[in-house]
């Protein structure tokens, strides 16, 4: 570990739901500025290291930093204050449908009683704008949206109240490759533009390569590799080629009932 | 020897697990309540719960009181007409709406409609992610969802009580009359004669605790559903089930507290 305090640093995060260990022992390092992307396969513990940091799960060992600052020991209050500079895209948007689009987006800036409806109201059709959609789209109920405009608003609702640290739980997943392509694309924009510390994790590689600076494996609730993004296709690690190529054969060996 | 073990353990564990689960529900009701007195209030979600229990019910909650009023009338009638007491429906009648039936039907018609629905949709937040990212959103999901959904439910209940009481009495006032041959000016100050003010106080606190129960019950099963859409499924059946329940058993508690003698 170097003398630079990281955006987030996690170390010895360990996490089990009954018999079940999910994280065994994390130790990761986010430098600030950074786009880290986490890749593993299903039920690999991607998501449950998301929320042990977002404070959504409570991990049971470890020490969880953000700024140098241990939030799991810090008192509630101070806890929730650390979180909220926290932005996170939901794998499937988690948009709140019984609000429209525009309420959607600017949910965080109302909860934290900054600005009034109608700034809201203006500023939510701003950053809808930003992720390329039109300011009208406000108006409509989410579902009546498709897929990649849902992925679109909640990129939106992310980045409205501008956060220091940004989380993207599986941006494409479903999307087709074009507008896989345009989220990687407004998400790498979103995270220079606010110059944010950014945590992606994805099954998808190509998205991998396009959002990452740096690349992490998770397997069996431990980091197996790390290093540069650009390196995921030879990494030279015999789990992470076997993973980014999808070959059946290797050390990865999938649990089948024949 | 065994096979006892096996019982004892299934026993134990079952008894432990209703433990769990009522202490759950408790640390769940308390921390809805405290969140009730607390900032931020979300008055546009409590106005929309509101609006759903009480405005929204008043139909079902109307036609159920006034079919209750009609059924009670004809059956005091023709059963105290056995022992000449015809007389004493208005008595009856304004008697168990006001202490009773309109309190506990009123309750069981609302649990069904509302306590699902509520259940339902916060289940369906639950496993869509949309209780995690209001966490995210530097927003208590105890304090939004919860919160209001029980304010609404204690302050709505007793207004729907009091229309299922005068729907109630309307409904035996209707029967008496029409088909009973009872006098309109009579059978009025007989019901408001006998009627007493404690009748209907005791009536609109049962309603008050019984829409705590019904917003509690369909809040817990929906915060803590897990497993996708038969999840949910069985959220809202508990919710309802569990609500009609308590409604009973707390009915009782209530008509001790404030009538045993």
């Amino acid at each position: 570990m170097s003398g630079v305090v990281p955006k987030i640093r996690l170390s010895g995060v360990c996490k089990a739901f009954g018999d079940k260990v999910v994280l065994d022992g994390i130790d990761l390092d986010v430098p600030a500025r950074t786009s880290l992307v986490v890749i593993g396969g299903s039920g690999s513990g991607k998501s449950v290291l998301l929320k042990c940091i977002l404070g959504l799960i409570e991990p049971d060992a470890g020490k969880i930093e953000i700024d140098g600052r241990d939030v799991l020991r810090m008192p509630r209050e101070e806890q929730t204050r650390a979180r909220a500079g926290i932005g996170m895209l939901f794998q499937n948007g988690a948009l709140f449908d019984s609000l429209p689009v525009w309420e959607n987006v600017a949910f965080g800036l109302l909860a934290q009683g900054k600005i009034a409806r109608r700034e809201a109201r203006e500023r939510a059709g701003e950053f809808l704008e930003q992720v390329g959609l039109a300011a009208s789209v406000g108006d409509l109920s989410p579902a009546e949206l498709s897929g990649g405009m849902q992925k679109r608003v909640a990129l939106a609702r992310a980045i409205a109240a501008r956060p220091d640290i940004l989380f993207f739980d599986e941006p494409t997943t479903g999307l087709d490759p074009i507008m896989g392509a345009v989220i990687d694309g407004l998400v790498v924009d979103c995270v220079k533009r606010l110059g944010s510390t950014a945590v992606a994790i994805t099954h998808d590689m190509a998205s991998a390569r396009r959002i990452g600076d740096q690349a992490a494996m998770i397997h069996k609730g431990k980091i197996v590799w790390s290093g540069p993004a650009g390196r995921l296709m030879d990494s030279g690690n015999a789990m992470v080629d076997q993973f980014t190529h999808g070959r059946r054969e290797g050390p990865i060996q999938m649990e089948l009932r024949r | 020897m065994t096979s006892i073990l096996d019982s004892v353990a299934a026993i134990g564990r079952a008894v432990i697990g209703a433990c769990r689960t009522t202490g759950a529900l408790a640390v769940f009701a308390a921390t809805g309540l405290s969140h009730i007195f607390r900032p931020p209030f979300y008055g546009r979600m409590f106005a929309a719960a509101l609006l759903e229990i009480g405005y929204f019910s008043l139909p079902v909650v109307a036609l159920t009181a006034i079919f209750t009023g009609m059924v009670l009338a004809l059956q005091s009638y023709t059963g105290f007409a056995r022992f000449s007491a015809e007389g004493a429906v208005a008595n009856v009648v304004v008697l168990s709406v006001t202490r009773e039936l309109g309190p506990v039907l009123a309750a069981l018609m609302v649990s069904g409609r509302v306590g699902a629905a509520m259940a339902a949709e916060i289940g369906t937040m639950r496993v869509t992610d949309q209780i995690d990212a209001l966490s995210t959103l530097s927003t208590d999901p105890m304090k939004y969802l919860v919160a209001p959904r029980l304010l609404a439910g204690i302050v709505a209940m007793p207004l729907l009580v009091v229309v299922a009481d005068i729907l109630g009495v309307l409904g035996g006032f209707i029967v008496s009359t029409l088909k009973l041959g009872f006098n309109p000016g009579n059978y009025l100050t007989k019901t408001l004669d006998f009627v007493q003010t404690m009748d209907v106080v005791s009536g609109l606190v049962k309603a008050a605790v019984f829409g705590f129960v019904i917003a509690l019950m369909g809040c817990y099963q929906g915060y803590n559903s897990r497993g996708g859409a038969q999840g949910v499924g069985a959220a809202t059946t508990s919710a309802v089930v569990a609500a009609s329940i308590l409604i009973l058993a707390f009915d009782y508690v209530l008509t001790e507290m404030f009538f045993a003698r």
